[in-house]
């Protein structure tokens, strides 16, 4: 990175630290952060979205329908978050090149499970073969995307669909009243209505999410958690930049970073929260409007 | 004469490597110097990586090299994540059930112990032996009599050590070498020196038999002519044996 950084057995110590801490692997550690939090920002709208598809399916008339709402939730809140972490992405990388397998080499001979081997055809690999490492490496990301998504798509389903019917049944009535139908009582009534129950639970989950984030590191995928166990522990000389065990120091500023991290969606979640209160006939929002008036 | 052989051992390449247009995707660690290790420029380096890209160069193969965690280093190869694996994996019974071996590409090497200065010898029959998991050492320790200490990356074995919640660390002495010349006295080697292993080799999946020869065959040319002592002796200085 510096000039200076050609020997550095003979640099005093702030040059030794300035050279060391811009190293090759120390800017993959750095990066590895911004990876982090793209995850976390991708991952929470798609698991909100999931999770509304679930909710809206559990309340669904259509009894199939509820019961597949039912038994995402159910089935994906029963079973250990690492479980679903290691079995999705290898299910649905497996699935794509089954079916690709399927449409691109319908006359091949040998089984696809050879032992414990799973063998497709070359023109069914995903990534195609050749793919640059890139593509690789945005493919495991999606990859561990969905399965985020998946776990957390639950999860939310499950409190929007309480937050729904946390909404005063009284409103609805007044709403079917006034000659709403189902659909529109939902829309005018009770989405914008059950997002004040809503959040407690969602921002429960936002930090949970946040806070599960290290999984990637069990899918390959190089995130901070795998950079500073790499990079604190003992170098012999055969590095660069010999250092003895520095894990300690590693891993607490991997805690500040994702300390700072939740401390900041909480303040973001009080000013969210304050403000879906505003108008509602919950004793904060109640509270809101006395203090308007006075 | 001379550009005749030349032109032989060309087409000779050409032929065994219908596979070549593919890229292969080299497995390895990434953790354990000096065989591999990723170095400060973020790349990966060491006796396989150098060895690795010399047999691809020869192989007229196009090669490319990809880090995984040892402990899920055999499932991701037989998954096709990437095609062969080359992390000084020494050729193990149990291993040859699920992947399949070229020959090996270092000789059996030597295994040690390391302790703190004045543990006694005895703690390797019946002290708290730390090794990396399933490896060929971890496999001796849970033979033997003494309690084993699992952890997944060897340099965690070696912080065991260190902090005392093992008596002693038993890993290829390749690799604890300078651990113990670096550390003015800390730690030292105890007891002899052990052969757990049949030699090392690089693993490919059970059903890519034409890789498995294809690399094979220049496994053999390069510990005919020489080349690959070369490379043990640069990497291994003179710990190991050369062919």
């Amino acid at each position: 990175m510096f000039s200076f950084c050609s020997d550095p057995s003979v640099l005093p110590q702030w040059q030794w630290f300035a050279c060391y801490l811009t190293t090759g692997t120390h800017l993959a550690f750095y990066r590895s952060f911004l990876v982090v939090i793209t995850l976390i920002l991708l991952a929470a709208p798609a698991a909100l979205l999931m999770g509304f598809a679930g909710a809206i399916a559990m309340r669904s008339h259509f009894t199939p329908l509820s019961w597949l709402g039912k038994g995402y939730t159910g089935l994906v809140r029963g079973v250990p978050d690492i479980v679903f972490f290691l079995f999705v992405p290898i299910a649905i990388g497996q699935g794509v090149e089954y079916v690709l397998h399927l449409i691109n080499c319908p006359d091949w001979d040998q089984p696809v499970r050879q032992g414990s081997d799973f063998l497709v055809c070359r023109e069914a690999k995903m990534p195609p073969v050749g793919s640059p490492a890139w593509v690789r490496d945005i493919y495991g990301f999606i990859l561990a995307l969905i399965a985020f998504a998946l776990v957390f798509g639950a999860f939310v389903a499950n409190t929007l669909y309480g937050a729904m019917n946390a909404v005063p049944r009284a409103q609805v009535e007044t709403a079917e009243a006034y000659g709403m139908n189902r659909r529109q009582s939902f829309l005018h009534i009770v989405m914008p209505q059950m997002w004040v129950f809503a959040l407690p639970g969602l921002s429960n989950i936002w930090m949970i999410l946040i806070k599960a984030t290290p999984l990637l590191f069990l899918l390959g995928i190089q995130d901070i958690v795998y950079w500073a166990r790499e990079l604190g522990g003992q170098k012999t000389s055969f590095y660069t930049y010999p250092h003895p065990d520095w894990r300690v120091w590693y891993f607490l500023a991997v805690l500040v970073f994702y300390l700072s991290l939740t401390w900041v969606s909480e303040r973001f979640f009080e000013h969210l929260m304050n403000r879906f209160n505003r108008g509602q006939a919950t004793a904060d929002g109640e509270r809101q409007r006395k203090g308007a008036t006075a | 004469m001379n550009k005749l052989s030349i032109g032989l051992v060309a087409i000779a390449f050409s032929f065994g490597s219908v596979v070549a247009s593919d890229v292969v995707r080299m497995g390895s660690e990434g953790a354990y110097p000096p065989y591999n290790f990723i170095n400060d420029n973020n790349e990966l380096d060491g006796f396989e990586r150098e060895f690795g890209d010399l047999l691809c160069e020869r192989a007229g193969l196009t090669c490319e090299w990809v880090i995984n965690d040892w402990d899920t280093i055999i499932p991701n190869l037989v998954a096709g994540n990437y095609d062969t694996i080359m992390a000084g994996m020494s050729i193990t019974e149990a291993r040859s059930q699920v992947i399949s071996f070229t020959q090996n590409y270092l000789p059996p090497d030597p295994s040690a112990y390391v302790a703190l200065p004045g543990t006694d010898v005895s703690v390797i029959t019946d002290g708290v032996i730390a090794t990396q998991s399933n490896t060929v050492q971890s496999g001796v320790v849970a033979d033997g009599s003494a309690d084993l200490l699992e952890f997944p990356t060897p340099d965690e074995t070696i912080a065991a050590v260190r902090n005392g919640e093992a008596d002693a660390v038993l890993a290829d002495k390749a690799y604890l070498n300078r651990f113990v010349q670096e550390s003015g006295g800390q730690l030292v080697f105890l007891g002899d020196d052990i052969y757990p292993g049949a030699g090392v080799g690089m693993g490919v999946r059970q059903s890519d038999n034409e890789l498995r020869e294809t690399f094979d065959r220049v496994i053999s040319e390069m510990k005919a002519d020489g080349s690959l002592n070369e490379l043990i002796l640069k990497w291994f200085e003179g710990g190991i044996d050369t062919f």
